[in-house]
Formats: structure tokens, sequence, C-alpha cells
């Protein structure tokens, strides 16, 4: 039997009333019921008879609840954690575990980085829910990924501050001071409510700061008091949501801006994490159309169709505009450094031709911190224009218009035509490209691309892994031409991304009927691989298709310049570098955690069959892993 | 003299004429083992950027058709390329570049593109 003194203990008049009813008002109705009984005292005679409780029907975590439903929040991902236990509860039976339905994930960096997933497909946060120590501190690098990202993230952290009520060890291991202090330099804001109504309030700022342009992460810390304790304020309310309007470029600096690109001769779009919906792509294609312009696509968002005849057709050396809409680096971009290598690396040379106007519409302007330096290099421009990209392009198109005469006009179609001759051409280039290591073993990455383009081209797909380990092929031989399509990659290359936001995006793409393909290389997998057990618990169909080279190959490289610029011996940057001795059986792993596991394939005759068997499983609503063992860098 | 020019010389007088004298005495294209050449080739880890075959990835193609085998040597010795790393011969000897020219310029072609059925979809 508990000792008297247990704490979480709480003594209430007997025949208080009843708590019914459910709802932010029938909660403020019950606190102030809850806020005009009596307490006796110790010692003194109460006319009620004092008795223990050792129930609480009315947990402050059932309000938060309620906040956190108020904003549609339809997931939340977590690792169950102690202290987070109360609103692990409220969610499961208080809220019935729908909207939000919580996911059972292995790590907390799976959570986070699920979370970044589904974002970039349905466009609004889930929730992570983590220990304010412990799990924060392995939810770090997904945080960090999703800020470099610009991606929204809601992530609460469970705490306890109160020393007394903390009730053994662990919980002393578990709590901070501070909780949030080891993510502020990558969240965009971050509070430590005291109560229930400064929770709401908090929540609902958090969510209005991370949905704002430019988007990011943001967390809030829940005090397990708060989330344990009876409700006790009195006229709580949950606070209106009113999202902030997405602040929009200088109507005098766009004016200016227009004059310059309907003016130009060869002026080059690049569009970094410009299309935030299938909007921004609309309004992205409407601008080169009416300009006649190359974009060039960073393919940090599904930005441009891939198959639109001024996709990727740009010039930057030759440009006389160059306009990049939400660009990170635009140093990198106007500007080579030879060799890369730090020994011996010569100044950065600019690449642009004299007299370039250089214009720079990004959010970013107006968020900027300190420590991790993913702002890049001083980008120094002739305009630049704050403000977030996909809200401007409109402003921009119209002032545009205005400018086109007839004659001019026609002598941008002229280029036009130009453009699309040169798309042509590219695109010949990478089918004969293509061509070369079609029948070799390892697997090449472009035969692996065409062989499955030729079985998913005809359904709704998306791809929500990043190609950029894989030649970039998918990019180059399919046509991509929907925004949920590509939703780019990591943010701040932080490996253990892919496998985690893949299942998260395969979640948003699953209410829409959509076939999700991942592209997961090998060395990402191993970082959290729980998460294939958490798309198999949670029915989510995805085909993941192993990159497995085998090895990190891009430190393969690395490794081998600097034993060659020591001059020293190259075979031995195999070492800490490879996933050999023993070959991980990646069909496998995925067996292990109830997925179908389909390999390993070697063999080029093997891919179509084995994909056409996993497009089955999918159609069936199950993810499926097939194991193709591939080529060394693309 | 800048460093730069300087390098660019000392890459001319070292490398290039000598291995153009080399061609020019012989008339030949330098003989190498190319079963050794595709060992070395791995052994040295070229595959992870230019593929097993020489096909190409984060590195550039180099096979079928190779270029030169002096110019592939030499360029080993001093890539244009930034991501290339430069290679002496202390670290990989001519002998062993001459081997793997060979494995490369065995690679056949592949079939073109219009021959494939699944890049023509």
């Amino acid at each position: 039997m508990a000792s008297k003194n247990s704490r979480g203990r709480r003594s209430f008049l007997k025949g208080a009333a009843a708590i019914v009813g459910t709802g932010p008002i029938a909660m403020a109705q019950q606190a102030q019921v809850a806020q005009n009984r009596s307490v006796a005292a110790p010692g003194e005679t109460a006319s009620a008879a004092r008795v223990e409780v050792l129930t609480n029907e009315r947990p402050g975590a059932d309000f938060m609840l309620e906040v956190i439903k108020s904003l549609g929040i339809d997931y939340v991902a977590a690792n169950p954690a102690s202290s987070c236990r109360g609103l692990h509860e409220s969610i499961i039976n208080y809220g019935g575990n729908k909207a939000p339905e919580l996911l059972t994930c292995c790590h907390e960096e799976s959570s986070v980085a699920m979370a970044h997933g589904y974002a970039k497909i349905e466009g609004k946060p889930m929730m992570s829910m983590v220990h304010g120590t412990v799990g924060t501190q392995h939810a770090t690098m997904a945080i960090y990924n999703a800020w470099c990202d610009r991606v929204p993230a809601i992530v609460i952290l469970g705490n306890e501050m109160d020393a007394v009520a903390r009730r053994s060890f662990v919980e002393w291991t578990h709590s901070a001071q501070d909780a949030a202090v080891i993510i502020r330099d990558y969240t965009k804001w971050d509070d430590a409510p005291s109560s229930l109504q400064h929770f709401a309030e908090s929540f609902v700022r958090a969510y209005k700061i991370a949905m704002t342009p430019p988007m990011g992460p943001v967390a809030i810390v829940a005090s397990g008091k708060l989330q344990e304790e009876p409700i006790e304020e009195k006229d709580l309310r949950i606070p209106k949501y009113s999202p902030t309007i997405s602040p929009q470029g200088d109507s005098g600096a766009i004016a200016e801006l227009a004059k310059l690109l309907v003016n130009a001769e060869n002026p080059v779009i690049v569009a970094g994490r410009l299309a935030r919906t299938a909007y921004g792509m609309k309004l992205l294609v409407e601008l080169a159309d009416t300009l006649q312009a190359s974009v060039n696509d960073q393919r940090n968002r599904m930005n441009f169709p891939t198959a639109h005849p001024f996709y990727n057709t740009g010039n930057i050396a030759n440009a006389d505009v160059l306009l990049t809409l939400e660009v990170e680096d635009t140093f990198m971009l106007t500007h080579r450094m030879s060799p890369l290598n730090r020994i011996g690396m010569d100044p950065a040379r600019r690449i642009t031709k004299d007299g370039a106007k250089i214009v720079s519409i990004s959010s970013l302007e107006l968020l900027q911190k300190s420590n991790y330096q993913d702002f890049a290099r001083y980008n120094e421009v002739d305009m630049n224009i704050a403000g977030d990209g996909e809200a401007t392009l409109p402003i921009l198109i119209e002032a545009c218009k205005k400018l086109i005469t007839p004659d001019r006009k026609r002598a941008l179609a002229e280029r036009g035509a130009k453009l699309a001759e040169i798309h042509t051409r590219n695109h010949e280039q990478s089918l004969a490209q293509a061509t070369l290591g079609w029948d070799s073993s390892p697997l090449a990455p472009a035969r692996i691309s065409a062989e499955l383009w030729a079985q998913i081209k005809n359904e709704d797909w998306s791809l929500v892994g990043n190609d950029g380990f894989f030649g970039r092929w998918p990019t180059r031989l399919w046509n991509f031409d929907k925004h949920y399509q590509f939703i780019g990659g990591s943010g701040g290359e932080g490996v253990g991304y892919g496998a985690p936001a893949a299942v998260g995006a395969a979640l948003a793409n699953k209410k829409y009927g959509r076939f999700t393909v991942n592209i997961q290389n090998d060395g990402d997998l191993n970082y959290a691989p729980g998460v294939l057990w958490t798309a198999v618990h949670h029915q989510i169909p995805l085909l993941t298709i192993m990159n497995n080279n085998r090895g990190y190959h891009q430190e393969v490289m690395f490794v081998t310049t600097m034993a060659a610029r020591a001059n020293r011996d190259v075979s031995r940057a195999g070492i800490g570098t490879k996933l050999i001795e023993p070959n991980i059986d990646y069909a496998g792993m995925a067996r292990a955690y109830g997925m179908q596991g389909i390999g390993p394939i070697t063999e080029p005759k093997d891919v179509g069959p084995a994909i056409k068997r996993a497009i089955e499983i999918v159609k069936r609503g199950e993810p499926v892993l097939i194991d193709t063992v591939t080529q060394g860098r693309g | 003299m800048r460093p730069t020019t300087f390098l660019a010389l000392a890459f001319v007088l070292a490398f290039a004429l000598p291995l153009a004298q080399a061609q020019n005495a012989t008339g030949a294209a330098p003989v190498g083992n190319a079963e050794n050449g595709k060992r070395l080739w791995v052994k040295d880890n070229c595959y992870s950027c230019h593929g097993f075959d020489g096909h190409g990835g984060a590195g550039a193609k180099l096979a079928p058709k190779p270029i030169a085998a002096a110019a592939f040597i030499a360029f080993v010795r001093h890539p244009s390329a930034s991501s290339m790393p430069t290679f002496s011969s202390k670290v990989v000897p001519d002998a062993d570049l001459r081997d793997m020219w060979a494995y490369l310029n065995s690679i056949p072609a592949p079939p073109t593109a219009k021959d494939i059925p699944l890049l023509n979809q």
C-alpha cells in the first residue's frame, strides 16, 4: 500500500462535483468548480469527511490536448518518455488517439525527421514529443535538419522543473533548468509555460511562428506537473490562431526588378527553397513563361517541372540578370574555387560576367542566428529584397507583364525557342549518359531509375527521398510535374534523415492514395532503422529502394584525397568509410522489423521483376524494401 | 611568378613532355595489364567516384574510350577538376596508371540509348 505521504495523492472534499464533459468550455467550467470547493486544513474538523483521492480524471494534459487539437495537428510522433506520460495518456484516451494519433517511434531523431518529411508533403507540422533532456539530445540532429531546411516542426519537451516533484534519481537526470537551450541555436522560438493558460498561448504562438516564412522548428517545454495535476485554473481558453500573412517584397523594388528582367538579354532564375506549395510552383512557371527565361532548380523543393523547356537551361556565367529565389548560398552559386581542397586553394573567383545584376528575393533576410553557420557567406548582390519568394512572385509577374511590349514579346519568344533546344540537348545527353554502366554489376543508379520509372510512371507517384547520392538519375529521367512529387533533402546534411523523413512523407501521401517511393542510402538507414518497424506498425505504404553502395563513398573520396596529398597509401581510405565485411543484409533487416524485404539484387536483369513484386505489395497498403547493390557514387 | 603559373610550367616540364616523348618514341600507346588494372582500380578506390567500370558518377566518365594514356596519366598527376585528388607517382606509379588505363580501354561500349527500350519511354 502506498504511503499517505506519497506524492501525487491529493485530498479533496468528499462529494466534490463530478467532472463531466469535454472541450475547453467544459474544462473551464470544471476549473471553476474546482476553484469553488473548499479543502479541509490539517487538524481542522471539516464539515465533510476528509478522504484521500488517488485518481485525477481531469489532468492538465487534457487541456493541453485541446489546444493541440485546435490547431488541426493530426499526428504526434514519439518514443515513449516518462516526462511526457501525462500528455501521452491524454492523447490515447481523452483524445481517443485520433487527430492527433500517436505514432510509435523507436528513436527521437526518427520522430522529428518523420515530422520533417510529413510537413513537406502536407504543408503543416505534426508534433513530436520527447524527453526534455535525453530525448532532446537524441532529437537534436533532426531538429537541426528541419531548421536548415526551413520546415515547420513542433517539438514538445517533457520536463519537471519542480525539484520536490521529481520521483527518483532518474527524474533528476531527466530534468533541466532550461531544457530547450541545446536546440535554441536552431529553433525559431521556444517557451517553458508555467500554467495551462500560458501553455495555450505559447503553443498557439509557437505554431504561428513555425508556419511563418522562413518556417522552422519550435519547441515547447511541457512541465510534468502541469500535465499530471488536476485542472485548477479558471476561465481557461484557447487563443484564436490567425496565420501570419507571408511577408511580400517591397513593391518599388519589385518594379525595378521587373524592368531589369524584361530588358535582360539572358536572365537566369535560380530557385532554392521557393515553392512551399503547389501554387509556388505554378507561379514560377508563369514567371518563366512570361519572361521566356531559364530556371535552374536547386531541387531543395519541387519548384519547377523537369520537362519544362526552360528547366535547367541557365548558364550563370552568361547571365546579365541573375534572380535568386529563396537561395541559401548565392556566393557559391556565383563563384568557383579551384582546387576545392583547402591546401593551395585559390581565392574564390566570381564567374558572373562584368555588369551582371544579381537580385535576391528571400525570407531568410528576416531571420539569422549567429552560432551555426548555415547562413553561408555574405550575400553580395545588387538588390536584396526581403520577403517570401512565393508570396512575392504574383506582384513580380504582374509587374513584368505590364512592361512587355509586343515587340519585346517576339524577342522573348525567340529566346524561349533557343532555351527549348538546350533543354532537348540536355535530355538527350542524360539519355546517352544513362547507357553507361547499363549492364554493370553492382548496379548503376541510372538503370535502377529507368526500371523504376517504367513501372511507376502511370501511378500517382511521389518520390520522397533525395536523389543527390543517386546521380540525380530520377530527376534526369523522370517527368516531375507535381509539387508533391519531390521534397528535396535534409537541409543540414545530417545523416539519418532519409528513412524517417520518407516514412513521414509517405504517411502524408497515404490519405491521398499516392504511390510513395524512397531511394534510401545505406549509411543513412543504419542510424535509426527502427523506423522501418514504425512504417509496418502504422501500415504506411512505401516502396524503399536501397542505394546499397556499401560505404560512405563521399568520405572514401575525402580520405583518399587526404592520403594522396600526404603521399601515403590511398588504398587504405576504405578503413572507417566502407560498410563491408560483413555486407549488411537490408532485406533481412526489413524482415526483422516485419517488413517485406527483397534482395539483395546485384544483376540488372533482376531489378525490373523485383520492382514489379514490390509494387504489388505497396498497393496492398504495406511498406516493402528492395535491397539493390549499387555503384559507389552514381 | 604566380603559384598557379609555376605549377603549370612544372607540370609541362615534369610530366607532359616526357610522356609525350615516350609515346612519340614508341609510336604507340603504353601497354598495360588490364587485369591488374582492374584490381588496382578497386584497391585504390577509383571506383568510388568513377564507377567499377569507369562509366562515371560523382567523378568523370572515363570509359569506354578513355582519353589517351599519356593524357590520362598527366591528368591524374595534375587534375584540373576541382574535386579530383592529385595522385603523385609515389602514391600511384606510372606503371599502375598504365594498367588502369588498359583496364578502362578494355571496357566495351554500352548499347546506345535508342537501343534500350527503357530509355525510350
